[in-house]
This record gives structure tokens, sequence and C-alpha cells, in this order.
């Protein structure tokens, strides 16, 4: 095995996913415009163009649903498929989201979370990804350009292994937009890592004939969703897999499906995903100097979700913040609901608060973090929460 | 079944059958006979897509398959798109596609999800130009979930959504002439087709084959179900469709119209003929009639027109 040396190169998330891209080998990419993904796929265009890659099939259709239906058709045929999309794009995609998942295709798309409309608006919101989260989607929530980079390339590697797409989620703009120095891994120990796929079935294959997607009775139909479960259970051991062998290739571990920092001692943890938590962890060391005992505690993945990982952070401390960039109108913030649920039937009950922060691109920044770390630690010593679901900068 | 060498001989489309008995289509059914003709064009190193519509249970429920060829089951709306994903992969992994020896990519899509709904997607796939063969196959409505209109829909003709009553049809649009939508992308082939006529169907599905680029054609398919009509008469009404002028058969290749009647120069025959084999149109006044006639001689005359000019 050749020695890793990483190439170090100053790029914004969108071209990180780009690289990345190039790296894994895809074979088709079919995709279509939109802010702020659009830069991923100009990338893209430019390394065929420029000929810096082999055998990349662009696909440039008319809309978002038929970039998903194009990439299922590439996938069947065999290809290593990619797309990228934001918002709007997403929820165009949402059919072919489940099309993807049941047809068993390992196809890995880049979202970048951005608010839906309307009113208009191209910043930072997970509630697009969010929304399609029983899709069969395995998700990956990014804290910067590094993660969106990795994570494409372990998705991929995932996403073969179970026969289950992923979905790589960066913020819009926070990542999207802002250069940043990303490790890169050179060709050769990318192809050790991540080989040509293996398809579950192959349209190619004329060996017999076979059809996918043929009406299922009731006789079948819950046995074929009930794999699909299987495959997202059993994919949290291939996930810590790979992110551990990922580790050990590349330095960057990634074995946990939720990172966390000074759990063991803290009196409660702030929970999120994505690039807040980048703000939060540098919150938490300054909040620790202040004699503040937080820690924190970054879901990677959201599907499948990490329950086993929660419920032991969940038993060390006494209390959860837990900050949604999202919300599910009628209940709560998506990943908080998600977060209590996993916790019901253990013994683990920490007080948890939700933070609906930073909606549509809203800033959240270090102070925020401390406004929230004052407020919890004041729940914890009454022992009762004041709200359930604290719209955080509503202009009162 | 083997079939002797003389009789091969005397046939004049190919005898290899690729399409199951036991499959689920209706009796007198010409979207499963149009599959059939398709398959003994192309043969088994086939891939279909198929998008929602009649012939997703014509090809039988999992885990069964009717067709010998593989098949992937798609979304209502996106044909075009799949299409164009398949041809890419096949390209990306240097497998040959198209032409004699290569792996034919089929769309098979009713006229709903052509006229309609998958519009967008067969634009996208004629524009981009894909390596692959687009079929329509028109039965001229929504068969699949209980006979509703499409935009195929012939002026008069009665559906379960556009349903006739004592005063009133609701059917008052003309029939939408997707072929001419499909020319106005200029693809290198687009062709209409009846399966009254199969030894026509299999030459343009070869000539398909042959010419490199996206290629489209219309098949006129009757359904008796949904057209109120004996399953004995399908034949007859497709031929009657075509000698009426009411579905014409024309070529268009190369930026040049041809038109394949079997009797180019004969008048077409009244379209009473169509209409009254067919409870569907049984709501129809003589005027309403007269309507409809004068549309399909008004297109006939374009046609003839364009295939004199750009022939
Ligand atoms: C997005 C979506 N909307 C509606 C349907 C329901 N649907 C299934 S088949 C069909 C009609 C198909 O009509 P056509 O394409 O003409 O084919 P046919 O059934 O006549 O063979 C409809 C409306 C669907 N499957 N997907
Ligand atoms: S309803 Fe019509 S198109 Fe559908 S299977 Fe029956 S005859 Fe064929």
């Amino acid at each position: 095995m050749a020695e890793y040396k990483p190439i170090r190169k100053v790029v914004s998330g969108n071209y990180a996913a780009a690289y990345a891209v190039k790296h894994a080998r895809v074979q088709v990419v079919a995709a279509y415009p939109i802010t702020p993904q659009t830069s991923i796929i100009e990338k893209v265009a430019e390394f065929i163009a420029n000929g810096e890659v082999e055998n990349l099939q662009y696909v440039p259709v008319e809309s978002e649903h038929s970039a998903m239906a194009a990439c299922i058709g590439a996938s069947a045929a065999g290809a290593r498929a990619f797309t990228a999309t934001s918002a709007q794009g997403l929820a165009l995609m949402h059919e072919m989201l489940h099309w993807a998942s049941g047809a068993r295709l390992p196809i890995v798309m880049v979202d970048v979370n951005r608010a839906m409309a309307p009113p208009w608006s191209v910043w930072d919101d997970q509630t697009d990804s969010l929304a399609q989260r029983d899709t069969g989607w395995m998700q990956f929530y990014a804290e910067n350009n590094q993660e969106v980079y990795d994570g494409v390339l372990m998705a991929f590697k995932i996403a073969e292994t179970v026969n289950l797409p992923a979905m790589i989620v960066e913020s819009a703009f926070i990542l999207s937009h802002t250069y940043d120095v990303v490790e890169m891994i050179p060709q050769e120990l990318v192809d050790e890592f991540l080989p040509p796929r293996k398809p579950l079935y192959d349209l190619a294959d004329f060996s017999r004939p076979f059809s996918v997607g043929a009406l299922g009775t009731p006789a079948d139909y819950y046995e074929f969703r009930y794999k699909i479960a299987k495959a997202m259970e059993d994919a949290k051991k291939v996930i810590k897999d790979v992110g551990k062998e990922f580790g050990e290739r590349f330095g960057r571990d990634y074995s946990d499906m939720i990172e966390k920092g000074y759990v063991d001692d803290a009196d409660f943890v702030f929970m999120g995903m994505g690039s807040l938590m980048g703000t939060v962890k540098e919150a938490v060391e300054l909040l620790r100097k202040e004699g503040y005992k937080v820690g924190y505690a970054k879901v990677r993945w959201f599907r499948p979700f990490p329950k086993e990982e929660l419920r032991e952070i969940a038993e060390s401390v006494k209390g959860i913040a837990v900050l949604d960039r999202n919300f599910s109108f009628g209940q709560e913030g998506i990943l908080f609901n998600e977060a209590k649920g996993a916790l019901y039937n253990t013994s683990a009950r920490p007080i948890m608060k939700n933070y609906i922060v930073g909606l549509g691109g809203r800033d959240f920044t270090v102070p925020d973090v401390k406004k929230v770390a004052e407020n919890m630690k004041a729940i914890i010593e009454k022992g009762e929460l004041d709200v359930e679901v604290d719209w955080y900068h509503l202009k009162r | 079944m083997e079939i002797p060498e003389n009789v091969k001989k005397r046939l004049s489309i190919p005898a290899e059958e690729h399409f199951y008995s036991g499959h689920t289509a209706c009796q007198g059914c010409g979207a499963a006979l149009g599959l059939r003709y398709v398959l003994k064009a192309y043969g088994r190193k086939t891939i279909f897509t198929i998008p929602a519509c009649c012939s997703t249970i014509i090809a039988g429920p999992w885990p069964y398959t009717a067709l010998d060829a593989n098949l992937f089951h798609t979304a209502f709306e996106t044909t075009g798109a799949v299409l164009g994903g398949i041809e890419a992969a096949l390209k990306a992994r240097g497998i040959k596609v198209k032409g004699e020896d290569g792996v034919m990519v089929v769309g098979w899509a009713g006229d709903g999800g052509t006229a309609d709904i998958g519009l967008q997607a067969l634009s996208g796939f004629l524009e981009r130009g894909h390596d692959a063969v687009y079929i329509m196959y028109d039965n001229e409505a929504y068969m699949n979930t209980g006979i509703q209109r499409s935009s195929s829909t012939p002026y008069g003709a009665w559906t379960t959504n556009t349903p006739g009553g004592k005063k009133h049809f609701l059917e008052k649009r003309q029939k939408k002439k997707v072929i001419d939508i499909v020319i106005a992308h200029n693809p290198p082939y687009a062709a209409t087709a009846s399966v009254a006529y199969p030894e026509d169907f299999i030459r343009k599905l070869k000539k398909a084959q042959k010419i490199p680029g996206p290629s489209f054609i219309q098949l006129f398919a009757p359904c008796p179900t949904g057209w109120r009509a004996p399953t004995d008469k399908s034949i007859e009404l497709a031929r009657l469709a075509v000698q009426t002028a009411y579905f014409p058969l024309f070529e268009y290749e190369n930026g040049k119209y041809k038109i394949n009647m079997p009797n180019p120069k004969k008048e077409p025959k009244p379209i009473e003929e169509f209409l009254k084999l067919q409870g569907r149109f049984k709501y129809m006044t003589r005027e309403d009639i007269e309507i409809l006639q004068s549309w399909v001689l008004r297109e006939w005359e374009k046609l003839k027109k364009l295939a004199e000019v750009f022939g």
C-alpha cells in the first residue's frame, strides 16, 4: 500500500464535493442547476472539458426529477452515479428518491442545505434534506469542507456495500461557497479504498431475463420493505467500519456516527448537525475555560439514526440542548423529535430542550451558544423546562 | 415452439418469440401485440424501461416477467430521463449501444406517460440526443387507472372523466399531435406505426435501430376495454384508423417526410367507419362527427403537403 501524503487544496465545499466525485471515478453525473449547488456540477463539467476524468458521462437534464431518474437508470445499468441539488430541487426529486432506495441503487448525492420557499431564500436550513428522511436514503451531515470531501468518498463505499443510496449534506454558502484547506487523497489511494462498483444487478447482463420494480402484491411488498429496513440497520456497522478504515488509512476517523467532545464529565451537551456544530465546538472550548461543564454531540449520520450511541451519551449527562436548524410544523425540531423518541424506552432520560436556530441562514454565533448554555444551566439547576421548543431568534 | 424452416421463409416478420404467453393483458390488447413486435425486432439484448401504465401490469408482477429482455420499471413521467441514464451508463462502461450488434435501450410508454406527464422528459431525451428508442403506444387514454382522458384522446370520445350524458359529452379537444411536437425537436428518426401493419412497424423499428441518436415511434394500439369495442375488432379498428387517415402512417427522417400508406392514392374512408365500431363515440351527434371529420381531413392535407414539400 502506497504511503499517504495528502494533497492540500484551498477549495469551497462545492469544489471539495466535485473533487471527491472525480476521485471516486464516478461514471455518470446527471444534474440540474440550482443555487447554491451549481458550482459542484460546473466543476465536474470543467473536469470533463479539461480531460481530467475518463469515462464520465455528463447528462445535463431538464429538471431535478429527471436528474434523479437518469441517475437511477444509470445506476441500474451498472454505473457509479452522482448528482447534487438543493431545496426546491430536492423536493422535486422526492418521488424518485423512493425509487432509488426501492430499486436498491447506491446513488450518491450532495444536497446543499437551503431553505424552502416561500419566501424565497438561498440560505442555510436543514428542512429540505430532513423532509426526505423516510425515503430510504442514508444521510450524512458535513461540518466542514473536509467532511464534504471525505463524506462523498465514504458514502460510495457504504452505499455500494449495503445497496442503498446516500446523501451528503452541506450548508448553503457557509460551506458551499466558503474556501478552506481540504486534504485530498492521491488517486491511487482512493482507488485502493474505493474499488470499481460491483452492482447487485446489471441491466446489461443478458444471461437471463429479469425485471426490476414490477408490481409487488401484498404477498411480497412487505418483505421488500423489511429488506430495506434491515439494510439500514446493517449500514450502521458498515458506516463504523468504513469510518474506521478511513481513519486508519487517511488519519481522519469517522468510526463514530455521533462525534463527541467533553461528554464524560459534562452536565449537559449541545446536540446538532452540520456546520452549526463547528460554531458549537468553538464555543464549548471557551465555555469550558469559563467553568461551564458542557460538551457536544455532533450527529454525523441522521439515517440510519445512531440510537445506541445517543443512548450512551444521554446516560452520562443531565441535559441535552438540541439545536435544530429545521422545523417540522405542528411538532418540533426534527432532530429533537428523533432524539427524544430514541430515548423513550431506555433508562436514559436527561432533560431535553429544543432550540430552533438559524433558519433561512440566520446567524448562529458563539455568543448565541453561550446564551443557550446559560439557559440550559438554569433549567438543570431548577430541574424543569421553561419551554420545550424555543424559537431562539424571534424578534420579540 | 420450433418453427419449420419452410414456414420461417414465408414469414415476413421474425419468427422468434421473446414475449411469453401468460402475460396479463386483456383480450385483444393492442399494447400487448405491440410489445411482442418490438421484442421480435430487437430480441434478447434489449433493455426496456416501462413507466406506470397498462404495460406495467402486462409485463407481469414480481417475480414473473413476460418479456424475454431486461426490464426496469420506472415512475410515470420519467421514461425519457431513465433512457438517457441507461444509455449514459452503457457508454461509460464501454458497452456498444444501438446498431445491429449493440444493446437496444427502449422506452415503452403509454400516451399519458408521453403526451402529458412525461412530455418534459421526452423533450429532454430528444433534445440531448441519446442513442435509444422511445415508443409511445397510443391507446388514446389512461387505461391503467380506468379509462380517463389524456391529451391524446380524440374529440368526442367518452372516457370516465369526460363522460357522455343526455346532452353533452365532455371531450371537446382534438387529439394532441405528439408526433408533431417530437418532429419540432428535429430528431434523426420519428415515425407513426400501427399494430395492424406489423411489417411496416418492424421495418421502422429496424430503421430506428440503425440510425444513431434518439428515435421516436408513435404506435397506434387499440384498447377494446377502454374503447368499448369487441375484443376481436382491434386489428380492424387499427386498420380503419389508417384507412380513414385518422392515424396516417408516415416517417420523418433527416428532415424528410414520407407517407407510408397501404394505398396512398386512395381517398380516405369516412371517419364514421372507424367510429361506429366503438362504444366510446356513441354520444357524438352528426355535427360532432363532422367536426372530427374535418379535423382529420385538414391534418391529412397538411401531412400530404409536408410530404410533397419536404419529401
Ligand atoms: C406521478 C403519478 N401520477 C399518477 C399515477 C397514476 N397512473 C398510473 S398509470 C396512469 C395512466 C397511464 O396512462 P397511459 O400512459 O396512457 O398508459 P395506459 O394505462 O393507457 O397503458 C396513471 C394516471 C402515477 N403512477 N404516477
Ligand atoms: S385496458 Fe386496454 S391497453 Fe390496458 S391491457 Fe386492457 S386492452 Fe390493453
